[in-house]
């Protein structure tokens, strides 16, 4: 899946899948709604280049930042807290 | 007994501490992870993809970066507002002005800003992920679980323990450095310090408040 062009404000969720392999997606954003903070660059992939793959196409990397009490509904902290993540674009979809 | 040297146990009985016993060198235990290092090293100058010498200067490299490093580059942007924006928009190439090579890493350098109303934080939830560039290795509390697990739960709680606790009113801003970019905090210059010169002030600047568990203390009068 690709979102399209993201970019700064946008809201995304990040998608909640279980997938196996080398995945730099953490399970603690995933299924969590956040705010695009920037558009990195493209990159090769690191799921394919972890198994010796070309990595290519590159794909779009995104700064994606989450308020801490999305995140962890029970968080103790005050509300302006706040998590960035980098996750590649086939893992967002808009929202 | 010799003098200064009363302690009331018997040299080379089962079980005591001798004091004077050489410090053990753990370096040499051939584990798992070693031996795979070495057998992939080995086979690599076997078929000619590297040479020993590349290994050892990528080595020495890694080897030869310290937090002086990014506190020369924290220094420089305190004074240089130019030199500050650069740093902000582009980190390798401010850091390449000042002669670092940055060539030898294949990912992209990121300066996050300490603002009075913004704390950042930095951490590898996924692994040990670190601005080895700037700060060389990282210390073993940022490999640790408890860091990389609680940062992100309770960053409050674990900048508390290092003695660093902020107003509600300040954001702490977690960065997890998940992918291709690694982070370092541009802290804030401490209160005080307006007289000092550049070299003085990278004096000032601490690892950890690069990593941003910690903040600079004004400096006294």
């Amino acid at each position: 899946m690709n979102p399209g062009p993201l970019s700064p404000g946008d809201a995304v969720a990040v998608l909640d899948a279980d997938v196996p392999g080398h995945i730099r997606t953490p399970f603690y954003v995933r299924g969590k709604r956040g705010v695009i903070e920037r558009a990195v660059g493209r990159f090769r992939n690191p799921e394919e280049l972890a198994y010796g793959r070309s990595g290519e196409p590159k794909r779009m990397l995104y700064r994606v930042r989450f308020a801490q009490a999305e995140v962890w509904p029970d968080y103790q902290g005050p509300g302006v807290d706040t998590v960035d993540v980098d996750l590649y674009e086939h893992w967002l979809r808009k929202v | 007994m010799h003098i200064g040297h009363d302690h009331p146990h018997a040299h080379g009985e089962a079980g005591a501490i001798d004091p004077h016993a050489p410090q053990q060198d753990h370096d040499d235990t051939l584990d798992y992870y070693r031996k795979l290092e070495i057998a992939v090293r080995e086979l690599l100058i076997e078929k000619n993809v590297l040479t020993a010498d590349e290994v050892r200067r990528t080595v020495e490299n890694y080897d030869s970066r310290t937090p002086e490093g990014g506190a020369r580059v924290v220094a420089r942007a305190w004074v240089d507002p130019a030199f500050k924006a650069l740093l902000l928009e582009d980190a390798t190439a401010a850091c390449e002005s000042l002669g670092f090579d940055m060539n030898v890493f294949d990912v992209k350098l990121t300066v996050v800003e300490n603002t009075p109303q913004v704390h950042n934080v930095i951490v590898c939830t996924l692994c040990s992920c670190y601005p080895r560039m700037l700060l060389g290795m990282p210390p073993a509390w940022y490999k640790s679980r408890a860091y990389r697990a609680r940062l992100v739960r309770e960053p409050r709680a674990v900048l508390g323990e290092f003695g660093t606790v902020l107003p509600d009113e300040v954001a702490v801003r977690v960065h997890d450095s998940t992918a291709d970019l690694r982070y370092i905090v541009l802290p804030m210059r401490p209160e005080g310090s307006e007289h000092l010169s550049e070299a003085e002030l990278a004096q000032l600047v601490s690892r950890d408040s690069m990593v941003g568990v910690t903040v600079l203390p004004a400096v006294q009068g």
